[in-house]
């Protein structure tokens, strides 16, 4: 038998080897599902992923000033710092040139720019510029650049501004990221804290930090009571209740977050029923909106659902009867609660907290409206530089390190999950 | 899961004390819902309950559609308030939000089914990583997507459109229609196509007279799943689109910052009902979906 096999391959009826064939028919199969899937993969990286990517690039780009200060950079990277004080003659001269006959408008970007390094850029520039447009109409060309440039404003005498530029001449830049932890450039370049009153972003971490940890915390308590009591219920009443859960997971985010602005505010509901009762007095009313509680408190009935129904899914499938063997054998009910059922309902706290968390951290709808001054989020300053400053270096390294932190948190959720069982202790 | 006859005073205490805490959370997140339906109907212009609305008996003075007509745009004098400005705006948010929403989920809808009947094939190359792509736009936070396509889009000229738009809430809602179809087609017999294809159907006829009738359910729920992203989504709107380019979140959004006023709250209870009717149609497609796959109500 074994060797009629092996004497001669199959052939199919065309003569073709069956393997070749098979082979050339799943590749036709494979080719198949792709261009099936390849409209949408094209229209995601092009309008998804191109436009992350493009963020990324922005966050260290640095290419427009070098564009508009090519020659007086690359001369600069030529001044010797130990041996003079003042660069050479010759990045003054491709200063002034550059500066005289420059496009205005990128002139102008780049002095934005300029300024993120150091403050004073923009009106040392403006200065000279201007006397240099008047010796360029006149056509008095200055025999000493140097010269001309300090006598239109003393500060090109002053070795920090140069030391400043030294940030800018690559193309590429860390300073955003520097920026957005906090830090900055002193004048021999190294990296330094920010003046204390500038210091705004390490605070904020911390606070999107904190405020999702507690949110995941507290969806947490509320959330795991009432999956079990889901998970227990017969299907008829448990499918009813359900719609407690999925009634606000449908509902437009912003009638949520206004509908716990009516329910906080100062003569809100929770408030007015507070005073009714005689707990609080008419002028006691607690201020709940619009600081960080306001935020906690609709963040966690916000993104409960999505700790509900993960641990729901766990806990439905726990055998009832794992509780009444622990019993049987002589387990008090909490025992028997902690060593038996806690742990096969990990997987589900794992899955519902990683996701509350990471969708706490980007959150931003909701601690805009109900947040007042204290109750903002990193999310804040992105949408900040990108529509007030216009600091859109600085808003892509906020992005791009909330998005890392994220994908870090996803790495772990993928992981977590994937794993079935995780024992305690 | 009723108490056993043995339980001892104490265990009684604790599930009571269970049943009561279950009761609080489900009243935490449905209570706000519901609390400003009864407000959008007051006279008052500020969003609290008015003296006069929890009178008894009630008061009729106190109630009033005075803000539903504002919402639709009619400001005869009985509505006109102070503090309350009187536009169209609403309406044409309105219009925004179901033309951006239409649009986006037609396409979301087609693309997506399309990529899910390719990744349900078996022969499918490089799946995981493919899936990951397709469903990134879900992950990634809101902040980031905006920021990330403001700046893309601003390359090529389609910020301040509602091309722009479109195309955004197309990226963000198909994840949900990729999902829920991906779903569906978990257990469909691919016998039947065989069966279909060996009796002579071309592949758009096996589609169409086979496949189709058989996902049809869950493309719904995915629809309307990407529908109420795009509807809901204000982020994104908020950076792509012109001033004047209105949609129903993006209102209500100035509606909350600038002028807290109770036209806002008529909205939400309009968007309220939407929910209910969305979330009631999905319901009833899962059962439908279920019964014509033959998997067994549990």
């Amino acid at each position: 038998m074994e060797d009629c096999i092996s004497t001669s391959a199959l052939l199919t009826t065309d003569g073709v080897p069956l393997k070749q064939s098979l082979k050339k028919a799943e590749r036709k199969n494979k080719l198949r599902a792709f261009l099936l899937v390849f409209p949408l993969l094209l229209f995601i990286i092009v309008t998804f992923v191109m436009p992350i990517g493009d963020m990324l690039f922005r966050s260290v780009d640095d290419s427009q000033i070098n564009g508009v200060f090519s020659n007086t950079f690359n001369e600069y990277k030529k001044w010797d710092k130990e041996k003079d004080v003042l660069p050479p003659e010759e990045v003054y001269k491709a200063l002034f040139e550059e500066l005289a006959y420059g496009e205005k408008i990128q002139i102008g970007r780049a002095l934005t720019r300029m300024n993120y390094s150091k403050s004073g850029w923009k009106s040392l520039i403006k200065t000279t510029s201007r006397e240099i447009k008047k010796a360029v109409k006149k056509d008095e060309l200055p025999n000493n650049y140097k010269e001309f440039l300090i006598s239109a404003n003393d500060k090109w005498a002053d070795p920090t501004f140069w030391y400043a530029m030294g940030q800018m001449v690559n193309n590429t830049t860390p300073i955003y990221y520097w920026n957005a932890l906090d830090r900055t450039y002193d004048q021999d370049q190294n990296v330094v804290m920010q003046d204390e009153k500038r210091r705004i972003y390490i605070k904020t971490w911390i606070k999107t930090l904190k405020i999702s940890v507690y949110v995941t915390i507290f969806c947490l308590i509320l959330g795991f009571p009432v999956a079990h009591l889901l998970a227990n219920l017969p299907l008829r009443y448990s499918n009813l209740l359900m719609i407690f859960v999925l009634l606000p997971f449908w509902t437009s985010l912003l009638v949520r977050t206004t509908a716990w602005i009516v329910m906080l505010q100062q003569n809100g509901v929770i408030n007015g029923i507070l005073v009714w009762l005689g707990i609080l007095s008419d002028d006691g009313r607690l201020q709940l909106v619009y600081n960080e509680t306001g935020t906690l408190i609709a963040m966690t009935q916000i993104l409960l659902p999505f700790m509900i129904l993960p641990l729901y899914s766990v806990m439905r499938v726990i055998p009832k009867s794992h509780m009444r063997a622990a019993q049987n054998l002589g387990a008090k009910p909490a025992t028997a609660f902690w060593r038996v059922y806690l742990p096969q309902t990990i997987p589900g706290m794992s899955a519902g907290g990683l996701l509350v968390f990471v969708l706490a951290i980007g959150y931003f709808i909701t601690p805009e409206l109900v947040g007042g001054k204290d109750g903002k989020l990193i999310g804040h300053w992105i949408a900040y530089h990108l529509k007030t400053t216009l600091n859109w270096g600085l808003c892509a390294a906020l992005g791009a390190i909330l998005l890392g932190v994220m994908l870090i948190f996803y790495w772990l959720y993928n992981k977590i999950v994937g794993i079935d069982n995780i024992k305690l202790g | 899961m009723p108490l056993p006859s043995y339980a001892t005073p104490v265990q009684r205490t604790y599930y009571y004390a269970y049943l009561f805490f279950c009761a609080v959370v489900f009243f935490f997140l449905i209570a706000p819902l519901f609390a400003i339906i009864p407000i959008s109907f007051s006279v008052s212009p500020f969003m609290v309950f008015t003296e006069g609305m929890l009178a008894w008996p009630p008061d009729p003075e106190a109630w009033s559609l005075r803000w539903y007509k504002n919402m639709i745009g009619d400001c005869s004098a009985d509505v006109v308030s102070s503090t309350v400005p009187c536009s169209k705006k609403w309406m044409i948010g309105t219009v925004n939000s179901f033309y951006i929403g239409i649009i986006a989920t037609i396409i979301a809808t087609t693309l997506g089914t399309l990529a899910a009947l390719g990744l349900s094939r078996p022969h499918m190359p490089y799946k995981g990583l493919i899936m990951a792509i397709l469903i990134s736009p879900m992950i990634v936070p809101l902040i980031i997507t905006a920021a990330g396509m403001f700046f893309f889009y601003a390359r090529i000229n389609l910020v301040y459109t509602f091309t722009g738009v479109i195309l955004a809430h197309v990226a963000l809602a198909t994840p949900f229609v990729v999902i829920t179809v991906t779903a569906t087609l978990v257990g469909f017999d691919m016998n039947m196509v065989k069966a279909a294809q060996s009796l002579g159907a071309k592949p758009m006829r096996t589609f169409f007279k086979v496949i189709m009738p058989l996902i049809l359910p869950g493309i719904i729920s995915g629809a309307l799943f990407a529908f109420i992203t795009s509807f809901d989504e204000v982020v994104i709107v908020m950076f792509m689109a012109s001033i004047d380019q209105l949609t129903i979140p993006k209102q209500m959004w100035a509606g909350i910052r600038q002028e807290i006023s109770p036209v806002i709250l008529c909205m939400a209870t309009c968007l309220v009902l939407l929910s209910i009717f969305l979330l009631t149609t999905v319901e009833l497609l899962r059962r439908r979906s279920e019964k014509l796959r033959g998997i067994k109500a549990r």
